[in-house]
């Protein structure tokens, strides 16, 4: 039978010819991952159910949603992940000094390899689908069960197809690509499906902006996203670390429930008002919205390529009076290769806070919490009611080239126009 | 297994973030958890519910993030029940997982109103309306989540060496 990549990626994890959508399967794992949040719900199961650990190499816990922590909660289940670690010898823990996002994370050190099968306790580990390899968001319990186990049990999805054709125009991005797809699915309209990207299209896209898509796929639902690797993604890998490695390609003839055409040509920077990431509005549309904050960061929107953007708009421009604007480097390596670029230069010279690595505000954690009434500009990836702070505030999600433009502003502003 | 109780009714796309704020995510006690459980959407819930209760909602129940404390929260509430017209995946499967009970059906979800009172028999399949005097029947879960229901969760699924 004819499979989709994700369906063979499965497929070769279980040790079966060919696998069906709607069947359930139990995977062999090769990496599971838990942060600071998540991770301390399994390590307590694992304790309770005799402390033992599959394969010690497999697992990686990620400190960085509440880290560097900012209270004693935090603090004690730091801890808790730390003292399993040490006990059961894993030694892919990344704690402040080494830590980043760990969707940025992952990639950057060579954790992700195409073909693998990734299993993360945080919704957005979709991301490394970028890299040709199956990722999907879980609970912790799935986690507990696959560092006991090293197993998982996975529904095989269908698949939504993907075109894409064009290239981007000056300051239209991955962020606005994804944006505008959510737009056209609803949030939950790829709800237990693949995203698999096909098209020349891919060929303009950066593996930043790459990264930015599959980023973003459960915010429409999707259980994962998967882009062929092509010569960019062996570039990156190989960057990375990651010498041998089998690559996935689709069946020809696999089934896909719907395929949606994307020209890239014609995107344009693109914003999710309040309060769902499908809420998609266009400049063209008028409007003028006053802000208070902007943050350029997150698992969605913190690396080099992100940064790079939000300095070149940046440079030798002030932020508006009363706007805070809040810049957070993804990863250490990130920070330092922004540093030696003179981009923190830039932000701080523009009046921009610089922070450590964090989820921080994205969540609603510390770095950045608004106010009752307040509203931001972020490049992060859900605007639910609450997200980043007092349930009155307003989130509004975009590009870094928008949130930048925003920042001299202050208000949402397309970056066409500065 | 019976659950009767009344019903807190809600909306499309309720999400973790609001099931269970991020900011009291750096505890996860049952105790803690209930405390919050969807103060964001309606404040007054923790006050109101009691032992057995129901939540009936519409379409992509529990979007968002992969907080397990999202069901961990609504169970620890005493919610025995969760219908929607669809759940969202991560939610879907750390119910599973954890023990809480839910199912998918649109027409109780548009019918049931706030506060009704509904009786479900999850061994028969079959909920009544009380207040409406209705009756559902709820299709049987494929096999697997029938596994996963009646050995407890995924962990005890794991330890009796059934994955």
């Amino acid at each position: 039978m004819a499979m989709t990549a994700t369906q063979k990626i499965i497929a070769a994890h279980c040790k079966k010819q060919s696998v069906s959508p709607g069947e359930v399967v139990m995977v062999n794992v090769d990496k599971a991952m838990g942060n600071d949040i998540t991770a301390p719900v399994a390590v307590r199961t694992v304790a309770a159910k005799g402390d033992k650990v599959d394969n010690p190499d497999n697992v990686i816990f990620v400190l960085d949603h509440f880290v560097p922590n900012k209270d004693i909660k935090s603090a004690e289940q730091c801890k808790c992940i730390r003292e399993f670690a040490q006990r059961q010898g894993i030694s892919h823990v990344y704690d402040v000094g080494q830590m980043g996002i760990e969707h940025a994370l992952l990639p950057e050190k060579g954790l992700v390899r195409p073909s693998e099968i990734i299993l993360g306790a945080d919704s957005h580990t979709c991301t490394y689908g970028a890299l040709g390899a199956f990722s999907t968001g879980v609970g912790s319990t799935d986690l507990a069960v696959a560092i006991m186990s090293g197993k998982g049990w996975l529904r095989v999805p269908e698949a939504i197809k993907i075109n894409l054709t064009g290239k981007p125009g000056k300051y239209v991005s991955g962020k606005d690509l994804i944006l505008t797809l959510i737009g056209i699915t609803g949030v939950d309209g790829a709800n237990y499906k693949s995203l698999e990207f096909f098209g020349d299209g891919i060929d303009a896209l950066s593996m930043d902006d790459r990264f930015t898509v599959a980023n973003m796929a459960i915010e429409c639902g999707a259980k994962n996203a998967f882009f062929p690797v092509d010569g960019k993604a062996e570039e990156y890998l190989h960057s990375a670390g990651v010498a041998d490695f089998t690559v996935t390609v689709p069946d020809a003839d696999a089934e896909y429930v719907r395929t949606i055409d994307i020209d890239l040509s014609k995107l344009q920077p693109t914003v999710a008002f309040p309060h769902l990431p499908s809420n998609v509005h266009t400049f063209d549309e008028g409007f003028d919205i006053p802000i208070d904050q902007v943050v350029i960061g997150s698992c969605t929107n913190g690396r080099l390529g992100d940064l790079a953007v939000a300095a070149e708009i940046l440079k030798g421009k002030k932020a508006a009076d009363g706007v805070r604007v809040i810049i957070i480097p993804a990863t250490q390596k990130i920070y330092l290769d922004a540093l030696k670029l003179g981009y923190l230069e830039t932000f701080i010279n523009a009046g921009c806070a610089v922070s450590t690595p964090t989820c921080g505000p994205c969540l609603g954690g510390h770095m950045g919490i608004l106010a009752d009434g307040e509203r931001a500009v972020t490049t992060t990836n859900r605007n639910f009611v609450g997200r980043m702070g007092h349930p009155g505030s307003e989130v509004y999600l975009a590009s870094p080239a928008v949130a930048a433009a925003s920042a001299i502003t202050g208000r949402l502003t397309d970056p066409r126009t500065i | 297994m019976t659950v009767k109780g009344k019903v807190f009714k809600y909306g499309d796309n309720v999400d973790t973030d609001v099931i269970i704020p991020a900011r009291y995510l750096n505890a996860s006690s049952p105790e803690h958890l209930k405390q919050h459980c969807m103060e964001d959407l309606d404040a007054t819930f923790k006050d109101r519910v009691c032992d057995g209760d129901i939540i009936v909602a519409g379409n992509n129940f529990g979007c968002g993030s992969s907080r397990e404390h999202a069901p961990l929260a609504i169970k620890a509430s005493g919610i025995k029940l969760v219908i929607a017209k669809s759940f969202a995946r991560i939610f879907y499967r750390n119910s599973l997982n954890t023990g809480l009970y839910i199912t998918e059906n649109a027409a109780i979800a548009d019918e049931t109103r706030d506060g009704d009172i509904l009786e479900a028999d999850l061994t028969q399949g079959i909920i009544k309306n009380l207040t409406l005097g209705t009756s559902y029947v709820i299709p049987r879960q494929s096999e697997f989540v029938q596994k996963l229901i009646e050995n407890g969760g995924l962990v005890a699924l794991s330890e009796k060496g059934l994955l």
